[in-house]
């Protein structure tokens, strides 16, 4: 390489700013910060609309969903499954796909649970929950890689795909739950065969939250390190970034595809284990609670960073929570926050286009 | 605004008094002054960021200039938004096609005016047409689709554009990139002729000195924003006008590349049948074969959209072979990774941002993609950071890669940057198998010189290097031996040193191919 040495020195590096990499981190933090105060004043208007005082509405959400203990402890409850659904958005959305389809997983991942629980009823605890969880995972995991495939391989849009699938999932949940898989004794609400009393996941010393919080955020800091620290996240964020880029370094494509797809599903596939194994004792129509589609307004909010999806499920969990407090106290529906939660969703995702645009974020002197 | 239609027709004569432009703290255009006399086929001559685009920018009303003025026939005129361009009779024919392709010539004509009524009463818009082609010096077929027109012929459907919409000053940025040398000169010569009969003023923004030596009367010379030279190119020699455009530095000389011989070297790549299709299915490059061998250059020519991309993404992995194989040091090759590190296969693809980078990842990232998953960046599935972030200072500095630094996302990094970066990952190592296609397009003479000094020391180090381009000159200047590709396959086999201009053109425009196959 003699000759490339003898090239001119006509270019320098630039020595790296260091206050680049602060103004990256506050536009990610200020620009859902700014989405989530407008979102605040729409509601409000919606609010004054309805007839009531928008500033006791949000000291009631306050109220009930950080309050107090009791009122924390519900929040924590809810934001559990927000959190491992929300990874189901944000860990595809590494290699670039858009799958909405947590829900599907969800419910998917706690009917193997509570079938897999009841066929081993009587047999270890611990045993039985590792059993549900490994089960509802690996459903969970093949239902979202299934939606992965279809991309890949058929060149379907995973974001109606995976859609689509939910619809499908949830009506094969209710196919065997009202079905072949209905315990007889479960009248008014079909339900599957109840798992043991034993083999239920239990609350975490002390505190009225379930062990599924900790297991989303073990899943979560997993998650961060797999994608920040591992050889395969880079191949992922690769792949995310420029798929050209990714196939002309040799990169499997389908395979950081499909696994992606199916660490997220798996991650759903665990809420819904959570929900039948903690909270429920069976597969119900309770699962359909709408998590899977709370999930993607948590992803977005948190930019699919794994590690900013705890605080914001918390958020989200505690929006939720505050929903009866509503009801009683204000006599407003119980699906006014939904409404919050929908115009939050809008104004982040029309946020998204600020990304690069506003100067004071933007590096000096490039 | 609406501007009043100017009184009288024929060619504009255009100024742009210092003019002045910057981004933030960067000064892309400083106390620029361009002098267009009616009638003028001027010449806008700069490397890349040298500010020719801005300053047309500025003149057609895509971005308005900080300083500075636009006079039109004299009178100050202020340009705020392209329609007012237009209005004033300025047009614009970009380097790339501003057609709809699956509408005929005279759709796409009727609806390039600013106002189509919502109405089209196509027969008197026919009829006006005719008309219309009776005026002009070349003519197209109205009814013909322009999917089915040649490159030249597209080129020319846009001046003809210019000329409907009454345009007496044509901007033309570029627009020989796409063509033969055969059409370049056509359309050039064409257009030539117009501005000699004084109908348009013509100002065209190019890199090529050929076609400022053969066709334009005066030349403005641009560099780094500023005004450089410009003077009535009868009085200039290229390598004034070269001396111009770069300054002091050195100008690529034809003749300085040093070539080590490599007799009885092996085939390092080969490729036999090889057929792959389009993204539309079609058969893009059908039963290609041919051989690399290690230590030369095998340039692939031919005018683009004739398969040349689809070989090279069949190549690097990025496209499915259809039928035929590819056999790199002998054993069969599929592009996956294990077999690009074995046979240590690299490649530098066209546009690098969009093939061979990720925007939003860091620099560093980037120059990690070939090894991330190998020591010392990687320590079994673990990635070593610190070691990635030390080997993109390395490269950075080894290569010149002008960035705020190695977490700096790639699409912040100008296009000679980006491509040196590439050149960095790509060619630090040791390297057997280099696919390269376009690599500098858009760049400057410097990124050019260096960018070929480094593909000829990859040779020279008994690289095989395949070179796909759309630049003839670059080819006979690094080739050792030549293809010309036509319409998916290997019309024409040549070496630089017996090869005859006129011919090697001919086979890219697919004429000789032709008569060959009548004979």
């Amino acid at each position: 390489m003699e000759a490339v040495a003898a090239l001119p020195a006509n270019a320098g590096t630039r020595a790296p700013l260091a206050s680049d990499a602060v103004r990256r981190a506050a536009e990610g933090l200020l620009i859902p910060l700014g989405a989530l105060a407008v979102s605040m004043l729409l509601f409000g208007v919606f609010v004054l609309v309805l007839g009531k005082d928008p500033i006791a509405v949000y000291q009631l959400i306050w109220k009930g969903a950080f309050s107090t203990s009791f009122a924390w402890q519900n929040t924590l409850q809810r934001a559990a499954p927000l959190i491992l659904t929300a990874l189901c958005v944000a860990i595809p959305a590494r290699a670039g796909l858009i799958v909405i389809g947590a829900e599907g997983a969800l419910v998917l991942g706690g009917l193997a649970a509570a079938v897999s629980g009841h066929l081993l009823s009587g047999h270890a605890p611990l045993a039985v929950q590792l059993a549900m969880a490994l089960a509802a995972m690996t459903t969970g995991a093949a239902w979202i890689a299934l939606a992965g495939g279809l991309r890949h391989f058929r060149g379907v849009n995973e974001t109606i795909g995976s859609l689509l699938l939910t619809y499908i999932a949830i009506a094969l949940f209710n196919h065997f739950v009202e079905g072949p898989l209905r315990d007889p004794a479960s009248l008014n609400k079909p339900s599957t065969m109840p798992i043991d009393e034993a083999s239920m996941v239990g609350n975490l010393p002390g505190l009225d939250v379930h062990w599924g919080l900790v297991f989303g955020v073990v899943f979560c800091l997993a998650c961060h390190v797999l994608v920040r620290h591992t050889v395969a996240g880079f191949a992922l964020r690769v792949v995310g970034g420029n798929v050209r880029a990714a196939r002309l370094a040799g990169l499997p494509v389908g395979a950081l595809i499909l696994g992606s797809c199916a660490v997220g599903g798996a991650a759903a596939g665990l809420a819904g284990m959570v929900e039948v194994a903690a909270v429920h004792g069976s597969a119900n129509a309770s699962l359909i609670a709408g998590y899977g589609y709370a999930g993607i307004l948590v992803a977005f909010i948190a930019r699919h960073n794994p590690l900013a999806i705890v605080p914001v499920a918390i958020l989200v969990g505690g929006i939720n929570a505050s929903g009866s407090i509503l009801q009683r106290r204000l006599d407003l529906p119980d699906a006014t926050v939904l409404v919050l939660q929908g115009i939050a969703f809008m104004a982040i995702l029309a946020a998204e286009t600020l990304y690069g645009r506003a100067r004071l974020f933007q590096p000096r002197g490039a | 605004m609406a501007h009043p239609q100017p009184p009288h027709s024929g060619a504009l004569a255009i100024e742009c008094l210092h003019m002045s432009k910057r981004f933030g703290a960067f000064t892309a255009l400083d106390d620029v002054t361009l002098r267009v006399r009616a009638g003028a086929f001027h010449a806008l001559l700069g490397e890349n960021g040298a500010g020719k685009s801005t300053l047309v920018k500025c003149l057609v009303g895509y971005q308005r200039a900080d300083d500075g003025q636009v006079t039109v026939d004299g009178r100050e005129r202020d340009i705020r938004a392209p329609h007012d361009a237009h209005a004033l009779g300025i047009g614009m024919v970009y380097q790339h096609f501003t057609l709809v392709p699956s509408m005929s010539v005279a759709e796409n004509l009727v609806m390039s005016r600013d106002q189509v009524p919502a109405v089209v009463n196509w027969r008197r818009e026919r009829e006006a047409l005719r008309a219309f082609m009776d005026t002009v010096p070349f003519a197209l077929p109205l009814d013909a689709p322009v999917s089915t027109l040649a490159a030249g012929e597209k080129q020319k459907c846009e001046i003809l554009k210019q000329l409907y919409l009454r345009r007496r000053f044509v901007v033309l940025d570029e627009p020989t990139s796409v063509l033969t040398p055969q059409e370049a000169d056509e359309v050039l010569g064409m257009l030539r002729q117009m501005a000699e009969r004084g109908e348009v003023s013509v100002l065209l923004i190019t890199h090529k000195l050929r076609e400022v030596m053969a066709f334009a009367d005066r030349v403005t010379v641009l560099r780094r924003g500023r005004l450089a030279g410009e003077g009535e190119v009868i009085s200039l020699d290229p390598a004034a006008l070269a001396e111009m455009m770069v300054g002091s530095r050195e100008v690529a000389q034809t003749a300085r590349h040093a070539r080590v011989a490599h007799a009885d070297a092996p085939a390092r790549l080969s490729v036999r049948g090889l057929t792959v299709a389009d993204d539309t299915g079609l058969e893009a490059v059908s039963g290609v074969e041919f051989e690399v061998r290690a230590g030369e250059i095998l340039g692939v020519a031919g005018v683009s959209g004739n398969g040349q991309r689809e070989l090279v993404e069949a190549l690097i992995g990025q496209r499915a072979v259809a039928g035929g194989e590819i056999r790199v040091n002998g054993e069969p090759y599929a592009a996956t990774r294990a077999q690009m590190a074995r046979h240590r296969v690299f490649s530098l693809p066209e546009e690098p941002l969009r093939n061979a980078c990720v925007g939003a990842l860091g620099v560093a990232d980037n120059l990690a993609l070939r090894n991330f998953d190998r020591a010392p960046l990687a320590f079994g599935p673990w990635l070593r950071r610190g070691a990635l972030r030390a080997q993109a200072r390395r490269l950075i500095a080894e290569f010149k890669v002008k960035t705020t630094g190695p977490e700096a996302p790639m699409a912040t990094l100008s296009g000679g940057n980006v491509q040196r970066a590439v050149l960095a990952r790509e060619l630090s190592g040791e390297v057997s198998v280099l696919i390269v296609a376009n690599p500098v397009f858009g760049l400057d003479l410097a990124a050019v010189a260096e960018i070929h000094t480094r593909i000829m020391a990859a040779r020279n180090a008994c690289a095989a290097v395949l070179l796909v381009s759309e630049d003839l000159d670059e080819l006979l200047e690094l080739c050792d031996r030549l293809l010309v590709m036509f319409e998916g396959r290997m019309v024409h086999h040549t070496t630089p040193a017996g090869a005859d201009i006129a011919v090697i053109g001919g086979h890219m425009a697919g004429h000789a191919h032709a008569r060959e196959a009548a004979a």
